[in-house]
């Protein structure tokens, strides 16, 4: 019965989802100026500071549901912990893509090493190293366990890159466009509706495909401990 | 006057369901064994109860008196041999118990020491490195470690595997002493060795 | 009467039984020395005679004792698992003396390494210190934060199946804040700078430090007992 609710819950959410996304896309292309002493190509911060932003609440996620599972050995937060770094390291890859053909055209290369790009190589190097740590690891038991503690390291070092990443770069790359961007005096305030929805809609649309790969991931459990059932 | 008492053990493997809501209780003076075929979890449930593996479900507790000890309390009370349990292979006979003795903590002299290399067999190869030990030397010298601060609690994992009739009856005479006022746990399937327990918990596949 | 089996007295014992082990069969010892050693002569060798700046020549340096702390860190926890010590170990010892244990071990080993290493270094790479006090702090520092990284990161391997592979791969991000510092830091001394130039790296050093520790001693026990 409850389940039937929230199933019903995450499929209006999902058409929820799918007319907002339409809206912050055309919104994007059509309803926002170009910003203040840039072509049109600024408008990709509409698509690739969401999908930075998903990218890095994926991990906070994980790293939350790692707590969990340590705290309660309860199969479902590790569950939840994969299906979230699975989706999150989907979206930085997204991320860098967009990211770095931006930096093609804006500031004529595609990898310049500026914080920011530091940053999504770390997160990218992170989740890469989470996965090759699950595949080296055994039990599902274990998997969950030492994964979890992984995640937990992994995320308590992030505010020391932000602390220490800009400080050693800024020596080598004195402007850093990226951060103009951001400032409040070059958005229009058409254009931060049009930001601000379009993370709120990549936020729905994480959270959206989190709860298929979980739903999935259960489904796929429940089948195994099944056919284990009927061996016996 | 210990006591151990299990409660709903439950334990799964890759998901798979290895044993579940096992109990049991044992005190001084009493002997436990673990019986079962290949693979039911013998092996699983000693972990279990000498907190090297957390079950999934339930707890072990250990009672001294009327007194809980916590598994942090338990370091200089359990001794422990089994096949998936090494000595350092590197260091010498002493040199292994030398650090045994001082990292749990333990008030014995290197008299006693002596006295159970002798019981064991194994006088004479104090200063030897352990690999030059054969496999059934290793086994006894496995047992002197573990009987060293003759512990309240004993737990065997196969007691004499790879160890010739002369280490069986030096065995056997040790878990005869161990049940008669102490706690003694083991997992076998030899019938000779069963005889030895009070009270069976019997694990199917 | 205080009895010498207090955590820290057991965390030397570890220690000691460590040393003990290391040094009968010198197997981290050779393998971080000679790898060590091997990389100064390579780096030497390519840069030939030319002029380098205090930046390089730190980034260099943390380099060959980034990667040299990778052949030989994890040896403290693989050598327990391979050679199935690792349960009897679980079975005398509380998990916060062994981390602690090993955590000493990693770093002395270090420290080792660094002493034959850095005064090769300067010689090779005809690099002048500027500042010996900053340089050694800054050097003590970092890798007292590699080694803190690396013990966790040994732990957690060793309960894999592809143990040395993986080492770097998982070290690496969450040393990187630890890197970045000590490069900084090491070239301020390089150059000369004093103390208080450098204090905002020796800070956020000692807090990278502190947290790590913290944190692994919380977390420890969820990798070594399963």
């Amino acid at each position: 019965m409850k389940k039937n609710q929230s199933n019903k819950w995450l499929a209006a959410m999902k058409i929820f989802t799918f007319f907002w996304m339409i809206f912050v896309i055309i919104g994007s292309l059509y309803l926002t100026p170009e910003a203040a002493g840039f072509k049109s190509t600024s408008r990709v911060i509409f698509y690739h500071v969401p999908m930075s932003w998903v990218a890095s609440l994926a991990f906070l996620l994980a790293a939350i549901s790692g707590i969990l599972y340590l705290r309660t050995k309860k199969l479902v937060y590790d569950i939840w912990a994969i299906s979230s770094v699975e989706i999150g390291f989907l979206f930085s890859i997204l991320a860098t893509i967009t990211g770095s053909l931006w930096a093609k055209v804006e500031w004529g290369a595609f990898w310049n090493w500026d914080p920011r790009e530091t940053s999504i190589v770390v997160l990218l190097m992170i989740y890469a190293a989470y996965f090759a740590l699950r595949s080296a690891l055994e039990s599902r038991e274990q998997k969950a366990q030492i994964s979890a503690v992984y995640s937990i390291l992994a995320f308590i070092t992030v505010p020391f890159l932000i602390f220490v990443v800009p400080r050693i770069l800024f020596t080598l790359h004195p402007q850093n466009p990226v951060f103009t961007t951001q400032t409040g005096s070059i958005m229009s305030p058409k254009i931060k509706l049009i930001f601000f929805s379009s993370i709120f809609g990549f936020t729905l649309f994480y959270y959206w495909l989190l709860r298929l790969r979980v739903d999935l991931e259960k489904i796929k459990n429940n089948l195994l401990a099944k056919k284990r059932q009927d061996n016996f | 006057m210990w006591k151990i008492i299990g409660t709903g053990i439950t334990q799964a493997f890759n998901q798979r369901t290895i044993f579940r809501k096992l109990s049991f209780e044992i005190k001084s003076g009493e002997s436990l064994v673990l019986v079962g075929p290949n693979g039911s979890g013998k092996t699983t449930l000693i972990r279990i109860v000498c907190n090297l593996l957390h079950p999934i479900e339930g707890k072990v507790e250990f009672y001294y008196g009327n007194e809980t000890k916590m598994a942090g309390q338990l370091y200089s009370s359990i001794g422990m041999v089994g096949p998936y349990l090494q000595l350092y292979n590197n260091l010498t006979a002493f040199e292994n118990y030398a650090f045994f003795r001082k990292i749990r903590g333990l008030n014995v002299d290197h008299g006693h020491f002596k006295i159970l290399m002798k019981k064991f067999g194994l006088a004479g190869r104090e200063f030897d490195e352990l690999r030059t030990y054969s496999s059934g030397m290793l086994q006894r010298m496995k047992y002197v470690c573990a009987l060293l601060h003759s512990p309240p609690i004993l737990i065997l994992d196969e007691p004499v595997s790879n160890l010739d009739e002369s280490g069986e009856r030096i065995i056997y005479d040790v878990m005869e002493e161990q049940k008669r006022s102490n706690i003694l746990i083991f997992a076998t399937n030899n019938p000779e060795e069963i005889k030895f327990g009070d009270k069976k918990i019997r694990l199917a596949v | 009467m205080i009895r010498k089996s207090g955590l820290l007295y057991k965390s030397f014992y570890i220690l000691q039984k460590d040393l003990h082990q290391e040094f009968r069969t010198r197997y981290a010892i050779n393998a971080i020395f000679l790898f060590a050693i091997t990389t100064l002569v390579v780096v030497s060798f390519s840069i030939g005679a030319a002029e380098l700046s205090q930046n390089i020549l730190s980034s260099l340096l943390w380099i060959i004792i980034f990667f040299s702390a990778m052949t030989g860190l994890s040896h403290v926890f693989v050598r327990e698992e391979e050679q199935q010590t690792a349960d009897t170990l679980k079975l005398v010892a509380p998990p916060v003396a062994i981390y602690l244990g090993k955590l000493l071990f990693n770093i002395l080993l270090l420290l080792g390494l660094e002493l034959i290493l850095i005064p090769l270094y300067v010689v090779f790479m005809d690099m002048s210190v500027g500042n010996l006090p900053v340089f050694i702090l800054m050097i003590v520092l970092g890798s007292t934060g590699v080694s803190a990284v690396a013990t966790i990161m040994a732990a957690i391997i060793s309960r894999t199946s592809a143990k040395g592979a993986l080492f770097a791969v998982l070290s690496f991000p969450v040393m990187l804040p630890v890197l970045i510092l000590s490069i900084q830091g090491t070239a301020l001394a390089i150059q000369g700078s004093s103390i208080s130039a450098g204090m905002d790296e020796i800070q956020m050093l000692l807090l990278f430090i502190i947290v790590i520790v913290t944190a692994s001693i919380l977390l420890f026990e969820f990798v070594w007992i399963l």
